[in-house]
């Protein structure tokens, strides 16, 4: 994901179409016109790079689930395949565009664009450096928390435009379980902004004195398991289930109109992964030698190969499997994770200051790294124990399995 | 403890991920990276010798340019893509048609010109195989009364055209019969491995010899 507006400052590139305008003749007190010019130039590069990083990231993650999983993976198009993506997209946009006669056709035709509207807006908000950013939002991550949840109206559209049956249980099962993570969610990202006090994405980062991975563990694990059911991979794609419902609600989907919905979709773990950059693993931050984007970079491909990780390993959990763990376990746990963390803040706050400082971060890490270890461990003990006293199955008399000699 | 399994899976991924050793089955001969030892194994010559007689082959092999040539060694009982067909044993009785479930073989055959009462079998103009539609079930050789057909033992039959992949009687009679061991017990009783490179004869696949004129005099006379 190397994005060129890592390296461009947008108060920088406003500054220049100043002296650009004013070196034409142009009225220079016209600050909306400068302003317009270095936010349209800005989207312009920012989206046709996520699309570019979109396009190698498929090759990427196709070539290391494949070698997870030992196989091969695409090889053939450009050294080691890299070209693959190209080519998938050049067939996609080639081929016929067809529309179902019974569809409903704005709405079908509308859903592509309405997928992946979000998912570029979210690239807006996110600081890949000090002054690299589209625009800094003081509600940043409330924006975020908004403009991702659209993501379950457009799977609707799709799934209810396409008049398909596995197309529309795709979408159900998607509105279900999109619209119940985004608690989670929510609250995973509650207990970050505990501590940091702020709703900016640049002031989460700053208040990072020590990595929030390590002040709550159990935060990034409510926040991180429901940012993959929110991307709807494995173990949580249940909306296009292939082995279950053909596609799911992409199936009536065919040529540039598909290509869009493929690209929003993978197009998400790279977005995914800067948000949790960002909001537990210090941003940024790092050592001096190297620049504060490169920084991100490396961490954002971490989080990047860990869900690769994931979805190379796990398989696909069932549809109640996944809303009761939503429910009933991460629910909880978040919950739970709200109440640890504040009551520590106001046990350590107590003095009077408005921060906390470094030490006290350690304190409450130590903590929660005990307290988050004896939960798991809990949970999965009594889990276990209730499958593990499952009666012997007693034949039927009918079955007569030991014959015996008469 | 519940749960530990899912960790315990990460591992193996993680496995596969990072030791060469566990990708051994996935690279087959055309992408097989040849080094200058096995090339020169290929060409049956001493490596230094082949090293300094071919420079640009062993430099060319070191940066992973060159491939191998030869297969890695299968099974002999693979279901191969290529049918070998013996036509000295076919009587065109069409079993192998009438018992493929897709439906894909079409025979035709001629009588004129057959003296039934010698035993000659009918002439076969058509015998078509249209592979791009096939599953290699195997249906059409279990189907065999006289195991005539037979699997075959390659892999490498892609095409550009549809119609390219239609096997027709001239084709089968021209290739070279190099048939799998599949449900054809004589062949692996007589230890007979297509990937050897020798092909098969009409006599070595037939589960039971033709009887020669005096047997079959004899069984006359005798009953």
């Amino acid at each position: 994901m190397i994005n060129p507006i890592m390296f461009i400052g947008f108060y920088q590139l406003a500054e220049l179409y100043q002296s650009m305008l004013s070196s034409i003749g142009l009225n220079t007190s016209v600050s909306w016109l400068y302003y317009g010019l270095a936010a349209a130039s800005i989207s312009f590069i920012v989206i046709n790079t996520m699309v570019l990083s979109t396009a190698f990231y498929v090759w990427f993650e196709r070539r290391t689930i494949a070698r997870f999983q030992v196989r091969r993976g695409p090889n053939r198009h450009g050294p080691f395949g890299l070209f693959q993506s190209f080519a998938d997209v050049i067939k996609a946009i080639m081929k016929e565009n067809t529309m179902p006669t019974e569809a409903d056709g704005p709405v079908f035709t509308v859903a592509p664009i309405v997928l992946i509207a979000p998912t570029l807006l979210i690239m807006s908000v996110i600081p890949f450096g000090e002054k690299s950013f589209l625009g800094s939002l003081n509600i940043g991550i409330l924006f975020i928390v908004g403009v991702t949840s659209i993501n379950s109206i457009a799977i609707f559209m799709a799934g209810w435009g396409s008049r398909n049956k596995y197309a529309i249980l795709g979408a159900m099962r998607g509105a279900a379980m999109l619209i119940s993570y985004e608690i989670p969610m929510a609250i995973g990202i509650t207990s970050v902004l505990l501590i940091s006090g702020s709703l900016a994405m640049t002031a989460i980062e700053e208040s990072q004195k020590i990595w929030f991975i390590v002040v709550m563990p159990l935060g990034f694990f409510v926040f991180i398991v429901a940012a993959i059911a929110e991307m709807s991979r494995t173990p949580f794609d249940q909306i296009e289930a292939e082995s279950e419902l053909g596609s799911g609600y992409n199936t009536e989907y065919s040529g540039i109109k598909f290509a869009v919905l493929f690209l929003a979709e993978f197009m998400a773990p790279l977005i995914t992964s800067s948000i949790v950059t960002t909001l537990f693993l210090g941003g940024t931050q790092g050592f001096d030698f190297l620049p504060g984007q490169i920084w991100f970079i490396l961490k954002t491909f971490t989080v990047v190969f860990i869900l690769l990780w994931l979805r190379a390993t796990w398989p696909r959990l069932r549809i109640d499997q996944i809303m009761s763990f939503a429910w009933k376990i991460l629910f909880g746990l978040g919950i739970f994770n709200i109440f640890l963390i504040a009551v520590e803040y106001t046990i350590l706050t107590e003095s009077g200051k408005s921060e906390l400082s470094k030490p006290d971060m350690l304190i409450m890490g130590a903590i929660n790294w005990i307290v988050t270890i004896i939960i798991l461990f809990v949970l999965m003990n009594l889990f276990g124990n209730k499958k593990l006293n499952r009666p012997t199955p007693i034949p039927s008399p009918l079955a007569n399995m030991n014959p015996e000699v008469d | 403890m519940y749960g530990l399994g899912i960790v315990k899976g990460l591992g193996v991924t993680m496995k596969n991920l990072v030791l060469p050793s566990r990708q051994f089955n996935i690279y087959q001969y055309p992408d097989k990276k040849a080094s200058p030892i096995d090339l020169a194994k290929s060409a049956n010559r001493n490596p230094i010798m082949f090293i300094v007689s071919n420079p640009i082959k062993a430099i060319r092999s070191l940066i992973g340019l060159e491939t191998m040539k030869e297969r890695i060694p299968q099974n002999p009982r693979f279901r191969g893509q290529e049918f070998a067909w013996f036509e000295q044993r076919c009587t065109g009785c069409a079993s192998c048609a009438k018992y493929c479930p897709l439906g894909i073989i079409k025979i035709v055959t001629d009588t004129s010109g057959v003296n039934q009462q010698e035993g000659q079998s009918y002439d076969i103009e058509v015998f078509d195989i249209d592979m791009g539609r096939c599953m290699y079930c195997g249906l059409c050789v279990e189907a065999c009364p006289y195991d005539a057909l037979h699997m075959g033992s390659g892999f490498e039959e892609g095409q550009y055209k549809r119609e390219d992949l239609i096997i027709d009687v001239n084709r089968l009679k021209k290739a070279e019969k190099k048939p799998s061991t599949w449900f054809r017990p004589q062949l692996t009783n007589q230890n007979y491995d297509p990937m050897s490179g020798d092909s098969a004869t009409s006599q070595q696949v037939g589960r039971h010899q033709k009887p020669s004129k005096e047997d079959q005099k004899g069984q006359w006379v005798n009953r």
